[in-house]
């Protein structure tokens, strides 16, 4: 047993994280908000430059085979960073086709989202009914409830998210029949697991920018003519949100290692739930300037809670545990 | 990234599991905390001892398998779930020997640390005093030099299992003029029973003797039992706090093995369609693997030679916390039955609640991870 990161499994987080941070995010956030994918985009071009799609795809469709714990890392670096865009759907999309082994779908798709190319968004059993960002994606793809995998013909108007950068719709009915059969729902299963798995990565990773950034504040913010950081009553909200992110940082692990569904639950509920409190303990200790939309502060706070519940809520996921425990 | 077991740590716990299936009392044995109790653990640690179970850990010349700190969490893990006894002699084994493994002498270890190991010799805590919990090291017991050794006078108190115990582990002013409370601090070993001791037992929340004051009136300590340099009682004290609130205090198999028996509690409701108290029952099973987890990581750490640290307080809140969380939730399940004192949840109901108290209050965890790990600037303390 050796729980801890390998070396290349941490170096393709750094390489993410040094990229990420020497890109201008948030412009790409707010606009990403406004309607204009572009910047948005160009970003994105430049994550999936290092390979990270190809973590979710197959060796012989441009992919690195599944690597989900790798994939993990970068997930976090993502949330860290607060990218825009439906990055999980898009891995989700590339796990479900490489799981379906279907080669003539595997041939068409698989090469542009492994590359990141063409940015999927989709739909899956058990999942929501809104569809993140099919107004930027190229594929929209649903999993109905009878096992039909199809290429929607559109979706409906946007709707914003209380996050203004997750942009929510409902997918048409009807389009194009890929496939369909027990194959397609067992894809499904494994791309709504993943789908949880990179979820929670996305909120730990959310949750350690919202502390970082908290704990620069309270440093350098003075009142009664000491820092606030020097107050036991702010200390103790951050060493608290601390123990719940470093908590949820083994769990997130241990699912990414064995894809087990109890484990993925539990990791996307306790990544979460840390997520949103370390949200909530940010908003706190920047008083009314973090209830600020100016502050770019509020691109990880309005991020906390949809991802919290995207991909399975906590209730969801509590039953999921306990459905495993109980088997 | 492994999580695998070698076949050498799963032999192990086989091993562990055959001899705990064989031995562990049928019938639980009386609460720890009363004198019946405490004389029938003493016999379980001796027999625990006799097949070299007690403290699989340490050197075998000691008594122990010299296995590193996987095997132990494994260990751990079957003891827990064999539903085997409490250890009356956690106080000796988790903080005094880790502190005779790093900082006594050759002859201190041979002579103390077998009697430890069998349950002959149980050791209590004396650290905190009437006017010193929290600012431990404002404390004023004191051990004046005399012919061959010291003279201790003062008092102590909250110490645990002191009331039926042996002997005694604690630190003294040997400098009332150094210029530091931290200094002039000697850390010392003493004998229950000696002329001059006088042990109170106090009762806990339940009444049980689980804790006692000392008044000390000049008793004597020979030089040999004093641990490390005269002077340097906190800085030795200092290393035996991370291993209690590290990893070694609360191994997580004890929260595995806790978590098991609330699902089967709530299983055997028939699943309560609750789903407040199905959440919370969700909540004990995610947190204890989330600890168990978080163990191996450091343990792996560990094993790479890195030492922990302040890490060890996110531990220490962690764990009291999801002990409370956890009782409270059996409490509540179990409905009008949970007020019964003899109900199976009601003792470690009453013990979880001293977690976020004893080894350092979570409030003072709280600030070393602030200060220590965020960074934050110091405030009064
Ligand atoms: C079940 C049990 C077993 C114990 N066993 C032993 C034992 O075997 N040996 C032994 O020596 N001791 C033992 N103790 C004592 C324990 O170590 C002390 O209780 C602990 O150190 C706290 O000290 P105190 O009780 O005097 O509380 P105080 O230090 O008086 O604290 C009271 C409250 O004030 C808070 N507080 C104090 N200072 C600060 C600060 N700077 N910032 C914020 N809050 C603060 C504390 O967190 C606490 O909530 C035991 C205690 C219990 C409950």
């Amino acid at each position: 047993m050796r729980f801890l990161p390998s070396e290349e499994q941490s170096d393709f987080a750094r390489t993410l994280r040094g990229l990420l941070a020497a890109s201008d995010v948030p412009a790409a956030v707010r606009a990403w908000g406004a309607g204009d994918h572009a910047p948005g985009k160009e970003l994105w071009a430049r994550f999936a430059a290092t390979g990270l799609f190809a973590l979710a795809a197959d060796e012989a469709h441009e992919g690195m085979g599944l690597m989900p714990l790798e994939l993990a890392g970068g997930f976090v670096e993502l949330g860290r960073a607060g990218v825009p865009g439906p990055v999980v759907e898009t891995a989700a999309a590339a796990v479900l086709l490489t799981r379906l082994g279907d080669e003539a779908l595997a041939k068409r798709f698989l090469p542009g989202l492994a590359a990141g190319e063409t940015p999927a968004t989709l739909t899956l059993p058990g999942g929501g009914p809104y569809a993140l960002d099919a107004d930027a994606a190229t594929h929209l793809f649903t999993v109905s409830p009878a096992g039909e995998l199809r290429l929607a013909p559109g979706a409906g108007p946007p709707r914003t998210s209380i996050d203004p950068a997750r942009r929510l719709a409902l997918p048409d009915g009807g389009g194009e029949l890929l496939a369909a059969g027990p194959a397609v729902t067992a894809a499904a299963r494994d791309a709504a697991d993943w789908a949880r798995l990179l979820t929670a990565a996305q909120c730990l990773g959310t949750g350690e920018a919202l502390l970082a950034r908290t704990v620069e504040y309270a440093k350098q913010r003075t009142q009664f003519g000491t820092a606030i950081g020097a107050f036991q009553a702010v200390k103790h909200r951050l060493a608290d949100t601390l123990i719940g992110l470093e908590f949820a940082r083994p769990l997130l692990w241990a699912a990414a290692l064995s894809l087990d569904p109890g484990e993925v639950a539990a990791a996307k509920l306790t990544a979460g739930e840390a997520a949103y409190a370390a949200a909530m303990t940010a908003l706190q200790l920047h008083g009314a300037v973090g209830y600020t939309e100016e502050l770019d502060l509020s691109l990880w706070l309005r991020k906390a809670r949809p991802l919290r519940d995207a991909w399975g809520s906590p209730s969801q996921c509590r039953a999921a545990v306990l459905q495993e425990r109980l088997r | 990234m492994d999580l695998n077991h070698s076949a050498d740590v799963e032999a192990f716990r086989a091993e562990a599991r055959d001899w705990l299936a064989a031995h562990v009392p049928a019938t639980p044995l009386p609460s720890l905390e009363t004198r019946e109790g405490f004389a029938a653990h003493r016999e379980w640690e001796a027999l625990l001892h006799s097949a070299r179970w007690a403290v699989v850990s340490w050197p075998e010349e000691y008594g122990g398998r010299g296995v590193d700190i996987e095997h132990w969490l494994v260990f751990e893990e079957e003891y827990w779930a064999a539903g085997a006894p409490g250890r009356v002699s956690q106080n000796g084994i988790n903080l005094l020997a880790p502190t005779l493994f790093d900082h006594a002498t050759g002859e201190q270890r041979a002579r103390v640390l077998p009697s430890m190991a069998s349950g002959r010799t149980i050791w209590a805590q004396a650290w905190s005093e009437p006017e010193s919990g929290s600012d431990l090291a404002s404390l004023t017991s004191r051990a004046v030099r005399t012919e061959g050794g010291w003279l201790l006078s003062g008092q102590k108190t909250w110490s645990s299992r002191a009331a039926f115990a042996d002997r005694a582990f604690g630190i003294f002013r040997t400098d009332p003029d150094a210029p530091k409370p931290h200094q002039g601090l000697t850390y010392l070993m003493f004998d229950l029973r000696a002329p001059g001791v006088t042990v109170r037992p106090i009762g806990r929340l339940d009444g049980k003797p689980a804790f006692a004051e000392l008044f000390l009136d000049e008793v004597f300590v020979p030089d040999a039992d004093v641990i490390g340099e005269p002077g340097q009682g906190w800085r030795i004290a200092m290393s035996t706090t991370g291993n209690e609130r590290g990893l070694t205090l609360r191994a997580p198999g004890r929260f595995l093995a806790a978590a098991d028996r609330l699902v089967d509690l709530w299983h055997n409701l028939g699943n309560p369609a609750d789903t407040a108290l199905r959440d919370r029952v969700a909540d004990a099973v995610v947190g204890a693997r989330a600890y168990q987890l978080f163990t191996w990581a450091n343990a792996s750490r560990f094993a790479a030679g890195e030492t922990i640290g302040a890490e060890s307080s996110l531990n220490k809140v962690f764990w009291s916390r999801y002990d409370i969380a956890l009782h409270e939730s059996a409490l509540d399940l179990l409905g009008p039955d949970a007020e019964l004192a003899d109900g199976e949840w009601a003792e470690p109901w009453i013990f979880s609640l001293a977690g976020p108290i004893y080894a350092g209050t979570n409030e003072i965890q709280r600030d070393i991870i602030a200060e220590r790990l965020l960074g934050l600037p110091k405030g009064r303390r």
